[in-house]
């Protein structure tokens, strides 16, 4: 019961977040709705996942998953959000209020 | 329950593959591809969850280590191309 409610949130997070990435204006700001439902969302199903299941070696695949995906997601999304800040051609009409000058210097 | 968590991952899947083919740069592509690993995990966990039957769940470990790398390296190559 409370595995699957745990589930519920976490698929309605990841929901959100899908609406978000259909709505937003530039790649940053898809990327900023994306990256909250990879990690919360999905191991909000996961753990439902693991509450409801009964064999050791099903709970411990899930919490294995559940670690490698935390552990692997963020900086996934840090290196993708860098790289469409540097990349000109998506960063063209965002407003920069504080630019890098390492990277991009200021007009 | 379980039914209306699957269908609220259908319309996800929907969005994420809308923005996987819409999306007007490689980085929006990226990240609508991005979301379709997330639904997937989701479900395969969902579905295990519900019937009890744990033969998938390696795949989600897979599946939560390759997600991430992909889009890894797909952000240095977008990196990269701009020289």
């Amino acid at each position: 019961m409370i595995g699957e409610f745990l589930a519920l949130v976490g698929a309605t997070l990841i929901l959100l977040s899908a609406i978000g990435v259909v709505r937003f204006a530039d790649p940053l700001a898809r990327l900023h709705a994306l990256a909250k439902a990879s990690t919360l969302g999905v191991l909000l199903v996961l753990t439902g996942a693991a509450v409801n299941l009964r064999d050791l070696n099903d709970i411990t695949s899930v919490v294995l998953a559940g670690l490698l995906h935390l552990l692997a997601s963020p900086p996934a999304s840090n290196m993708l959000s860098r790289a469409s800040y540097l990349d000109a051609e998506t960063a063209a009409g965002v407003i920069d209020e504080h630019p890098d000058p390492r990277v991009r210097p200021k007009e | 329950m379980t039914a209306l968590t699957f269908v609220i991952l259908a319309v996800a899947m929907a969005l994420f593959g809308y923005r996987l083919c819409a999306g007007p740069s490689l980085a929006d592509r990226v990240i609508g591809l991005n979301g379709l690993v997330l639904v997937g995990m989701a479900g395969i966990a969902t579905h295990a969850a519900h019937t009890s039957v744990g033969a998938f769940l390696p795949t989600l470990v897979a599946v939560a280590l390759v997600g991430p790398i992909g889009t890894a390296m797909i952000a240095r190559f977008i990196e990269g191309r701009r020289r």
